[in-house]
């Protein structure tokens, strides 16, 4: 799990757990739940961006050259963008 | 000078909360709840009361809009009954978690099957665990009282909870009643407006009812728990400076002729008036007999109940509800429970009465407290008053 700075104890939840934090989201990684994660050929890459279009967590972002990655601190490992991807230009790889 | 007027009590209700500069209120009509909600639209389209008051499409919609409303920091009022009740059950916790001050009316009402539109405890019963602080009102006075306080309470910054006023339906909603409605000077002293903890603001973004994994959401809870407990501090202090302010006193657990008494009925809301009656009958013939009228449902009395109880040689558990299956009467499980360590304890009897509007007359009482008294029911069971074999 992703190291978390929270309330230690019951007494330290603010009330109705308000985060008074805007953004604090982005804090939890939730790449840490992933099992597989998702390879971009370049080679067959026609830019089309559906996966960016289709990576329901937002973290497929596209490069200066044109190509897409996506950020691993975010990323589950769902598999939608190489589903979605008609050129067959992502491959799902075991981590680990 | 206090206004005392005869008016219905729904009436009533909706006249009091107009009273306490709400500004927001979603209500969705439902039997016989729907007097409260009219009126309080008639307060607002009448532009008496400068408050939204917001035609939802269900109940569901009703409490999940008060929420939205609360979290700016608004005052917030609905008010429902029955089924309406049952169709809020999902957002009742939710509400608690938040610590959002919200209040609600209910006119008791039995729950479906089969269909019954009259009066009995089984649609607050299942909100039980909610996490709501619930207080039972005995007349149209009460009505009126505890739903001023149940602001005050609620929006407390100790407090913060949502809190739901029990109030009979049909038995106290549609009677025409003598109530006093407290000075609104006088009012506006007693509940200051709503200084919320956090609100929502583009200015000042905060996020409210986020996610909770297993890794936070034992200390969340226990945090909630605490908070329903901590409460009690305040409603006392809120009652006792209704006291001071207005004359009237209210009590997590009233009594009416309990000392000295061997045998203790308990009752909660509008029976307790009909329940003192047999209990002066039974006094006069010289029966050593009191009554317990239990108005703090949640967060539980154990204290003040104990040391009410506990003197007592037999006790007499009214519910109006059943937990079907399980110990009979809600009602008499908790009390059951809440004794179980003393080591002087009474003999309780726990008798389920009044569903779904039957009539509970004095002389029911009589021969309740008559039967208990010649031990001709038993404490490992209980009794469906008046059910034909």
């Amino acid at each position: 799990m992703t190291k978390k700075s929270g309330p230690a104890g019951w007494q330290e939840i603010t009330t109705g757990c308000v985060v008074l934090r805007s953004g604090s989201a982005s804090e939890y990684h939730t790449g840490t739940w992933r099992s597989q994660r998702p390879v971009w050929n370049d080679q067959k890459c026609i830019k089309c961006g559906i996966c960016y279009i289709f990576c329901p967590e937002g973290c497929v972002s596209q490069t200066e050259d044109g190509y897409f990655k996506a950020n691993l601190d975010y990323c589950k490992g769902c598999g939608i963008c190489a589903h979605e991807c008609w050129p067959r230009a992502i491959a799902m790889v075991e981590e680990g | 000078m206090a206004k005392r007027v005869g008016m219905e009590v729904a009436l009533a209700v909706a006249e009091a909360v107009g009273q306490c500069n709400i500004d927001m209120a979603a209500v969705y009509p439902i039997t016989p709840q729907s007097h409260i909600g009219e009126h309080l639209s008639d307060l607002v389209a009448d532009g008496k009361i400068d408050a939204e008051f917001v035609t939802v499409e269900s109940e569901h919609s009703a409490i999940s809009a008060i929420i939205g409303a609360s979290g700016t920091g608004a005052r917030v009022y609905t008010a429902t009954s029955s089924q309406g009740l049952m169709l809020m059950h999902e957002i009742l916790p939710i509400a608690s978690a938040m610590r959002l001050p919200l209040v609600m009316g209910i006119a008791n009402r039995a729950v479906s099957g089969p269909l019954n539109i009259l009066n009995d405890h089984s649609d607050i019963m299942p909100q039980r665990d909610s996490g709501w602080i619930s207080i039972f009102v005995e007349n149209g006075q009460e009505a009126i009282d505890v739903s001023i306080q149940a602001f005050k309470i609620a929006e407390h910054k100790d407090v913060n909870l949502p809190v739901c006023v029990n109030i009979d339906g049909f038995q106290l909603t549609h009677m025409v009643e003598p109530v006093e409605f407290p000075d609104q000077e006088l009012v506006d002293k007693f509940l200051p407006p709503r200084v919320p903890f956090a609100s929502l603001h583009p200015s000042n973004p905060v996020t409210m009812g986020a996610f909770a994994m297993s890794d936070y959401f034992t200390e969340i809870l226990k945090a909630k728990d605490e908070a329903l407990k901590n409460s009690k501090k305040t409603i006392l202090a809120v009652w006792d400076e209704w006291a001071k302010m207005f004359g009237r006193t209210y009590k997590p657990v009233e009594t009416y002729k309990a000392d000295g008494a061997e045998i203790l009925l308990l009752t909660m809301g509008s029976m307790g008036e009909t329940a003192e009656i047999a209990i002066d009958e039974l006094r006069a013939k010289g029966m050593a007999v009191g009554l317990v009228k239990l108005r703090l449902w949640r967060p539980f009395p154990f204290a003040e109940i104990k040391e009410v109880l506990k003197k007592a040689k037999k006790v007499l558990v009214t519910d109006r509800a059943v937990s079907f299956g399980g110990p009979g009467g809600p009602v008499c499980g908790e009390i059951k429970a809440a004794l179980y360590n003393e080591a002087e304890r009474p003999a309780i009897y726990s008798y389920i009465i009044g569903l779904g509007g039957r009539d509970v007359t004095v002389g029911d009482f009589t021969s309740m407290i008559d039967k208990v008294n010649r031990e001709e029911v038993n404490t490992d069971t209980y009794e469906f008053l008046g059910v034909r074999e």
